[in-house]
């Protein structure tokens, strides 16, 4: 049988001591540092180039020529800043890394921070993970303490001091610039753009920002050269990635495979959807990406293939729903998400997501009519392009793909006066007895 | 005044090791305001004032923050702070049940406390366990694949002084102001200890492993990876 899933980041997770420097070391691990140190720093980053690591958290650029972008013999200090602000619904792949395998981010970290030559790391982590941050604090003071990070990293003369930065609740801090002005203890607000963060990010100095995901591929491609991270994949979305199915399906959980894998391939190691159920619809990248239904099964989860069957891959999030699952429901609650998290800075996102949760919620009531899709859908394209960050984009997809394929359960609403789902039959439990 | 004076004696030196990390000081408002909510339980108008003066800002400017992140917290909350992630997934998986009986069952609003001062309860977007729904945080801790009859036992356990333990985190359940304490940057020992690696974390390592597929084109099964 051909292989279909490839552990590589979650290789070593069933090893309960992977979060301590000692059980990291016994798997194998901080053997790419040395390596990557008796490099040249553009090497490093030409290896990056070659394996086509491309961005894993969602837009999928390629990692070796962002860094590429950081100036080089300038006066300016650079920083390097690990996105760790994982939060996407749907999203949970960088949250279980860097709980289980904390080092193998400091390692690419440090190796990332060699290649643009900075001396200060971030890690921007969400607040609300605490597990996560005392590991992440744990293997910063361990890595430190065996030569790993600090002054003078195992002799190279190469310094680096890590920071691990803890967040505060803010979903926009994912999108690159708004992290840069939280970081700088400002309101998690995006910039204009240019200028780029690679000429000025944080403190308007050149800065690399990449996704914890990104980073923690970094010391593999080292490791076992960047040939045998393009040799998985396909043409254009080369090496693996944690796909994350989540919802109902059997089981549930991280499964890390080459881009190009399908959810028919990946549903079948998952036990499928549970059981006398059926797949109704599925985000391939998060609840910013537009929907797909089984119709979509077999499409590559790559960034071509999935963009050109009408969707993004994103961040590999796969949220599986069954029919007893009320789509008006769903895209509801993420619209009133983009609304929470909206940051308020430009108009067609502040005021749009309110106006798309309330006519979502008349909608749900059964007191929408059939005019409130089209206006429903003329807001939210006068939301996408015209919105400051990718925040604002986040909004239509959901709207949209639901209303294509599943136009007349919303005017279903209307016919029966609310909604016709039981929303028992959709929980993972069967709902208790009358207490 | 007089509690301005106690709260910048106490928080001084942590306050200043936390400047000192940075390569601005600015930068340490964020982990300042989790110190402040460590000692205080919430950022208090002298905990802005303080932060205010140890930054060389405007107090206009720290509270413009506090109020951007919901994890500042403007009034009170309880010794457990008890989140449902009612986000799309999990409110569909059961998150919407288990929100609206703890509401009942506290017979508290959301983001209010139980009287005794033991727990506060508000909806929570994605906390990034969606292969663990429905999710339940107390002081950011998961409680994974939750029913509303587990949620009940566990705020009846954070009440009553139970020995509350997470499915995966710390062996030791933490405090609302000593999680703050970790978030604003000092550890309490308990990095390595407790289960992080449940079920859904390693169900693709499983399969792989039933099946002996790894990553090297070499040694993966007979035709080797697409």
């Amino acid at each position: 049988m051909t292989t279909i899933l490839t552990p590589a980041l979650t290789a070593y997770w069933d090893d309960p001591e992977l979060c301590t420097l000692a059980g990291y070391q016994r798997d194998g691990g901080y053997r790419a540092l040395p390596k990557a140190l008796a490099m040249a720093p553009d090497e490093v980053i030409s290896t990056v180039k070659e394996s086509v690591l491309r961005g894993r958290g969602g837009a999928g650029f390629p990692t070796g020529v962002k860094w590429g972008f950081i100036p080089k013999g300038d006066a300016k200090p650079h920083y390097l800043v690990v996105n760790a602000d994982e939060s996407e619904p749907g999203a949970c792949k960088d949250i279980p890394t860097m709980l289980n395998n904390p080092h193998v981010l400091i390692e690419g970290t440090v190796i990332a921070a060699y290649a643009i030559q900075a001396n200060t790391a971030f890690i921007y982590v969400r607040g609300e993970v605490l597990h996560v941050i005392r590991r992440l604090q744990y293997a910063v003071a361990q890595a430190r303490e065996a030569g790993f990070a600090g002054s003078n990293i195992l002799g190279s003369g190469f310094d680096l001091d890590i920071i691990v930065h803890t967040g505060a609740g803010a979903y926009i801090c994912g999108e690159e610039t708004a992290l840069l002005d939280s970081l700088e203890g400002k309101r998690g607000q995006p910039r204009l753009k240019p200028p780029f963060p690679a000429g000025s990010g944080v403190y308007a100095s050149p800065t690399n920002v990449n996704n914890v995901e990104s980073i923690a591929s970094v010391p593999w491609i080292i490791e076992n050269g960047a040939s045998d991270f393009a040799e998985l994949g396909t043409e254009k979305s080369k090496g693996f990635g944690i796909f994350s199915l989540s919802g109902h399906v059997t089981t549930p959980g991280q499964y890390e495979a080459p881009l190009g894998t399908t959810l028919r391939e990946l549903l079948a190691l998952a036990g499928g959807i549970r059981a006398g159920h059926r797949l109704k619809f599925w985000t391939p990248g998060g609840s910013s990406t537009p929907l797909f239904t089984e119709k979509q099964l077999d499409v590559p989860l790559d960034y071509e293939s999935v963009a050109a069957a009408g969707s993004m891959l994103g961040t590999r999030s796969v949220q599986l729903f069954d029919e007893t699952t009320c789509v008006v429901r769903v895209v509801l609650r993420w619209a009133e998400f983009y609304q929470h998290e909206s940051c308020g800075k430009c108009t067609p996102c502040r005021e749009g997501s309110y106006w798309v949760v309330q006519l979502l919620q008349a909608l749900e009531d059964g007191k929408g009519s059939e005019a409130d899709l089209d206006k429903l859908l003329d807001i939210c394209s006068n939301i996408t392009g015209r919105a400051f960050c990718a925040l604002g984009d986040s909004i239509e997809p959901s709207v949209k793909s639901s209303i294509e394929f599943f136009r007349d359960e919303y005017l279903e609403h209307q016919r029966n006066g609310g909604c016709p789902f039981d929303p028992a039959a959709s929980t993972l439990f069967t709902m208790e007895s009358a207490r | 005044m007089a509690a301005l004076d106690e709260l910048r004696s106490t928080l001084a030196a942590e306050a200043a090791e936390i400047i000192g990390r940075y390569p601005k000081p600015r930068s340490a408002l964020m982990p300042l305001l989790h110190l402040v909510q460590s000692e205080v339980g919430y950022v208090s108008e002298d905990g802005i004032a303080l932060c205010a003066e140890l930054l060389g800002l405007a107090e206009a400017e720290v509270s413009a923050v506090t109020s951007f992140y919901t994890m500042y917290k403007r009034d009170p909350v309880g010794e457990y702070h008890v989140g449902v992630c009612t986000n799309s997934l999990c409110a569909v998986m059961g998150g919407d049940a288990i929100f609206a009986d703890l509401l009942d069952h506290l017979d508290v609003g959301n983001d209010e406390t139980t009287p005794d001062g033991k727990v506060s309860l508000e909806h929570l977007e994605c906390n990034a366990a969606c292969d663990y729904a429905p999710v339940v945080m107390v002081n950011w801790e998961f409680f994974d694949n939750m029913t509303p009859q587990s949620a009940r036992d566990l705020v009846d356990g954070l009440r009553s002084g139970a020995d509350v333990v997470p499915t995966r985190g710390a062996p030791r359940l933490c405090t609302w102001k000593q999680a703050s304490r970790i978030l604003a940057g000092f550890p309490d020992g308990q990095a390595t200890g407790g289960h992080t690696a449940g079920g859904p974390s390693l169900a693709g390592l499983r399969k792989a492993k039933e099946q002996g597929w790894t990553p090297d084109p070499a040694a993966s099964g007979n035709g080797g990876p697409r």
